[in-house]
């Protein structure tokens, strides 16, 4: 399963795993926007510390999740990036609206 | 400098192309022993590319992408990615990052990726021809 939804509190974990791309974004986007319609969490936590390779296509996904979750009035918080997925998300300047943690904490 | 390997190959532009080919490049480089970090920036550079042209080439059509790489003796591995699609008519343009004409979930970050995962890009395009992007990495290795 490409993404693992839990709820906790008032924060939503989605654990992202495999390969994040143009290919593989729809069906992740869908999957977190309709829990997160759902459930409407203050926190939404994208957690990418099992994503095996992401491109460009990973900062669009958070784009649209963080649009979509403030949307219902919630925060987004990405963590467990590698290396290389930390440059691209902050070449984005993504930065300024959504908090990098190294570990999923919530809040 | 001497070449010393090449592959080419001819896919359908269709997304679930896009793993295969960041696999394809990747397993062709391995030759150069490359660090981990040096497959993760090819993959990532080449990922770009191929699904612009998935994305962005061929709006009405179906289409093909051209993928070959070349490997030679330093350690340079040079990858060409080119369609037959739209073309790009202010390059320029199109490289500025955040610069995108699709809306949706699409950043506008894709030539500055690849400009800052490789060593150098190069982008060759004409409206209604089609577009080439060069991508050269120089592979140091694990020694
Ligand atoms: N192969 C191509 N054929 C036609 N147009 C292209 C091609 N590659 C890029 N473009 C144009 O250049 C623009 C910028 O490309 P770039 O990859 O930087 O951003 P993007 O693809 O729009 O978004 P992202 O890559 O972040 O998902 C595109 O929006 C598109 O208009
Ligand atoms: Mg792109």
């Amino acid at each position: 399963m490409p993404v693992q939804l839990t709820a906790q509190g008032k924060t939503l974990f989605a654990l992202l795993s495999g390969d994040i791309d143009h290919h593989t974004a729809p069906a992740l986007r869908e999957q977190i926007d309709n829990a997160v319609t759902e459930y409407r969490p203050r926190m939404l936590c994208l957690d990418f510390s099992a994503v095996s390779f992401m491109d460009s296509s990973g900062v669009g996904l958070v784009m649209g999740r963080y649009r979509h979750n403030a949307a219902f009035g919630g925060d987004t918080q990405v963590c467990g990036l590698s290396p290389s997925a930390e440059r691209i998300m902050k070449m984005s300047g993504l930065g300024k609206i959504v908090s990098f943690k190294k570990n999923a904490e919530g809040g | 400098m001497e070449k010393i390997n090449e592959f080419r190959m001819t896919l359908w532009a269709k997304s679930v192309n896009e793993g295969f080919c960041r696999a394809a490049v990747a397993a062709f480089a391995a030759q150069a022993d490359p660090t981990a970090e040096e497959i993760s920036d090819i993959k990532t550079a080449v990922s770009e590319a191929v699904t612009n042209c998935i994305v962005h080439a061929y709006p009405h059509t179906d289409g093909r992408i051209y993928l070959s790489c070349q490997l030679y003796r330093d350690g340079r591995l040079r990858i060409s990615i080119r369609d037959t699609g739209c073309g790009i008519e202010d390059i320029k343009k199109a490289r500025e990052p955040l610069f995108s004409t699709m809306g949706g979930d699409r950043s506008g970050l894709g030539f500055s990726v690849m400009e800052s995962f490789s060593d150098k890009m190069l982008v060759r395009s004409r409206p209604g021809k089609g577009t080439t992007v060069i991508l050269e990495k120089r592979i140091r290795g694990r020694t």
